[in-house]
């Protein structure tokens, strides 16, 4: 029997465990220095030694690079560490984010406020009393009443830009584009002047729901149309070519292949709004009684909850209390996210 | 072959072959195409109402509802209104001021974020700080206020003073007194956090459209990572890049509850930036909003309509920028 001997393949351009090593090496001893130039300079705390630690290891990093290959080599260095400099900063306050959301929020919960309303409670009462039943029925019913405006007309919108791409699907892309960068609080007015002042006289759920649907159908209308694109042509071919009419080739083939997509749209719809605040400050009137009727009378949510714990207040008790809705908001955000992200994740069909 | 046999020999009659769409789908086309205008069919409302409720003291204002900068009601003893002046013109200077700081802060930040998640992760950590910082972009705006006024304020108090000890000959961050509280830079901060996933989203959307035979020849020429980004991706992501920035400064334009929860909102030009006193439009309509009284409540919407008309071109010329560069390249 003859030795066979395979090559290995080979990355020379890897980088190898001892550049990680000294890498690493280089950055400890940033860290080191700059833990020094704390002690024996006018620098002082975590801001002074993240900017000594950051400049003093991209200066070690840039010599090395600069001793060991060229001035090439070292200038990349510093795009490196720029970069990753930036990924950090951005990260920062995220972590931040959910830590303080969580760290603070976790004192505001507890299982009566699913059962409880505000009416026997004020936001400064200790947190077992009252709840935010009120305000999760009402968010919960505008963003449903939100969801069934935004959706049909956020749908028509996509399949006119993918199905019918008639002459005024750019000018149409523009607009939907445009629709998203509406500032929250001019929605509030749009209602306010269209409907509240002039017919209505009231500010209610229902009001609150238009308003949010104005946020929510660009979101649809665009993660609709990316769905829609995804669904290949063939598939649109197959159905005209059986003989189908191009509404039946829609509602028949596209529309339940996009069926995931389309959820998504959904969901990503309703993540987008369901923190809203200035519209709902302006136009849902605000209550602390669990009101199931949207077209009557004020109505809490969510958002509003938090804001009014958060401002009214001032004791432990409504700090508690606002970060405790905040933690109940960001977790039916993360999970929505996430669902959207599984969906969307799957294959098309 | 009985099915064959069963079946009477009734040949279908001959049809015309037409492009001409059946009644059905002229009805499925009418409906979609209707639906597809309801964007514009919005804005159009957004812009014709805000403009009805507006006109009156926007009539009386005329140019100086932006150029003037005084927003007072005097009632007189009886508690009627005897006197009102609307001018925007310090919360509009306060707009761009809050949005500027914004965009100086966090687009670089952004920039280089997306560079760093397009060409420097891989696997499964760059799957995990794409999805953080897209989940950062669904964050509401409440959160990031509240995160901003309890968390962020102290750091920034120290950072603002910081800067005023050392920069403070520049009349930007000067101060008339030590209130270094609740300023436009720290709103400027939260804003620019809010922004940087936006941004870093869609300059990471353009810089993953590069045309990929443009950086291997890049490569194959010897460049490094630095100077392939200097020679291909930044000459082809400028413009889309520079899209990504109008977009967030129109989001950092339009934000209000952020603002009004972090900003010591103040009805006064305020162009030092450290001093803890400002405002911007639509935390000016939410905090007057309240207790307006009817014509009050028509100046706010002339605001509205300002605030909508400003963002709409903001957003207009980043869309253009945007798909002009960021689709075709140059």
């Amino acid at each position: 029997m003859t030795q066979t001997t395979t090559p290995k393949p080979q990355t020379p351009w890897a980088v190898t465990i001892q550049q990680r090593l000294s890498t690493a090496g280089l950055i400890t001893l940033g860290a080191l220095l700059a833990g020094v130039a704390i002690k024996t300079t006018g620098l002082s705390g975590k801001l002074g030694f993240a900017a000594a630690f950051f400049f003093i290891s991209t200066l070690l990093i840039f010599i090395q690079q600069f001793r060991l290959r060229d001035l090439a080599a070292a200038k990349d260095s510093l795009l490196s560490s720029l970069a990753s400099l930036a990924i950090v900063l951005t990260l920062i306050p995220i972590i931040s984010i959910v830590a303080t959301v969580v760290g603070k929020g976790y004192k505001g919960i507890h299982f009566g406020m699913f059962t409880n309303d505000m009416t026997m409670a004020s936001v400064n009462d200790p947190v077992n009393a009252g709840g935010l039943l009120h305000a999760l029925v009402g968010t919960i019913l505008m963003v449903g009443g939100a969801l069934l405006v935004s959706f049909p007309i956020g749908l028509l919108t996509a399949l006119y830009l993918t199905e019918i791409r008639g002459k005024l699907a750019r000018p149409i892309k523009f607009l939907v584009q445009a629709m998203s960068g509406v500032p929250s609080i001019v929605a509030g007015l749009f209602i306010l002047s269209i409907l509240v002042i002039p017919v209505t006289q009231e500010l209610n759920g229902l009001m609150g729901s238009l308003a949010l649907s104005i946020l929510m159908i660009p979101t649809i209308a665009r993660t609709s149309e990316e769905m829609l694109l995804l669904i290949p042509n063939d598939l649109r071919e197959a159905g005209v070519a059986l003989g189908a009419t191009q509404w039946r080739t829609v509602s028949g083939v596209v529309v339940p292949a996009a069926k995931s997509g389309l959820v998504t749209a959904v969901i990503l719809g309703v993540a987008r709004i369901i923190g809203e605040t200035a519209p709902i400050l302006l136009v849902s009137g605000g209550a602390d009684a669990l009101n199931l009727n949207p077209t009557s009378g004020a109505m809490g949510s969510l958002p509003f909850y938090i804001w009014k714990a958060f401002l009214t207040g001032g004791t432990e008790e409504a700090y508690a209390r606002a970060w405790g809705g905040m933690l109940i908001l960001l977790i039916l955000i993360v999970v929505l996210f996430g669902l959207a992200r599984y969906l969307s994740g799957r294959k098309v069909g | 072959m009985t099915l064959m046999e069963n079946q009477s020999a009734t040949i279908p009659a001959p049809r015309e072959i037409t492009t001409k769409p059946r009644v059905s789908d002229q009805i499925f086309r009418a409906v979609v195409t209707v639906g597809g205008m309801s964007s514009l069919i919005i804005l159009g409302l957004i812009a014709l109402f805000l403009s009805l409720k507006g006109i009156n003291v926007l009539r009386i204002e005329q140019l100086s509802f932006i150029t003037e900068s005084k927003w007072e009601v005097l009632q007189d003893a009886e508690g009627k209104i005897a006197e009102s002046t609307f001018g925007l013109a310090a919360m509009l200077i306060g707009t761009f001021l809050a949005a500027l700081i914004a965009v100086i802060v966090g687009v670089p930040i952004a920039v280089l974020s997306a560079l760093y998640l397009t060409f420097y992760a891989r696997g499964s950590a760059k799957k995990l700080l794409v999805s953080l910082i897209d989940l950062m972009a669904a964050f509401p705006s409440l959160l990031f206020g509240f995160w901003g006024f309890i968390v962020l304020m102290g750091s920034a108090e120290y950072w603002a003073k910081l800067l005023n000890k050392y920069l403070g000959f520049i009349p930007l961050f000067d101060v008339p007194a030590p209130i270094f509280e609740r300023s436009p830079f720290i709103a400027g901060l939260v804003l620019a956090i809010m922004i940087i996933p936006i941004v870093t989203a869609i300059s990471r959307e353009i810089f993953d459209q590069t045309p990929l035979d443009r950086i291997q020849a890049a490569y194959a020429l010897g460049a490094s990572k630095l100077s392939m980004i200097r020679a291909v991706v930044i000459p082809y992501g400028r413009g889309g890049v520079v899209g990504g920035a109008m977009l967030g400064l129109g989001r950092a334009m339009g934000e209000t509850v952020a603002v009004y929860t972090v900003l010591n909102v103040v009805y006064q030009i305020n162009w030092q930036i450290l001093f803890g006193a400002g405002g911007n439009v639509a935390s000016l309509i939410l905090l007057k909003f309240g207790e307006a009284g009817p014509q009050e409540v028509d100046a706010l919407m002339a605001a509205g309509l300002v605030l909508f008309l400003l963002t709409l071109i903001v957003n207009a010329i980043s869309d253009i920028l945007i798909n002009r560069f960021g689709r075709r390249g140059r």
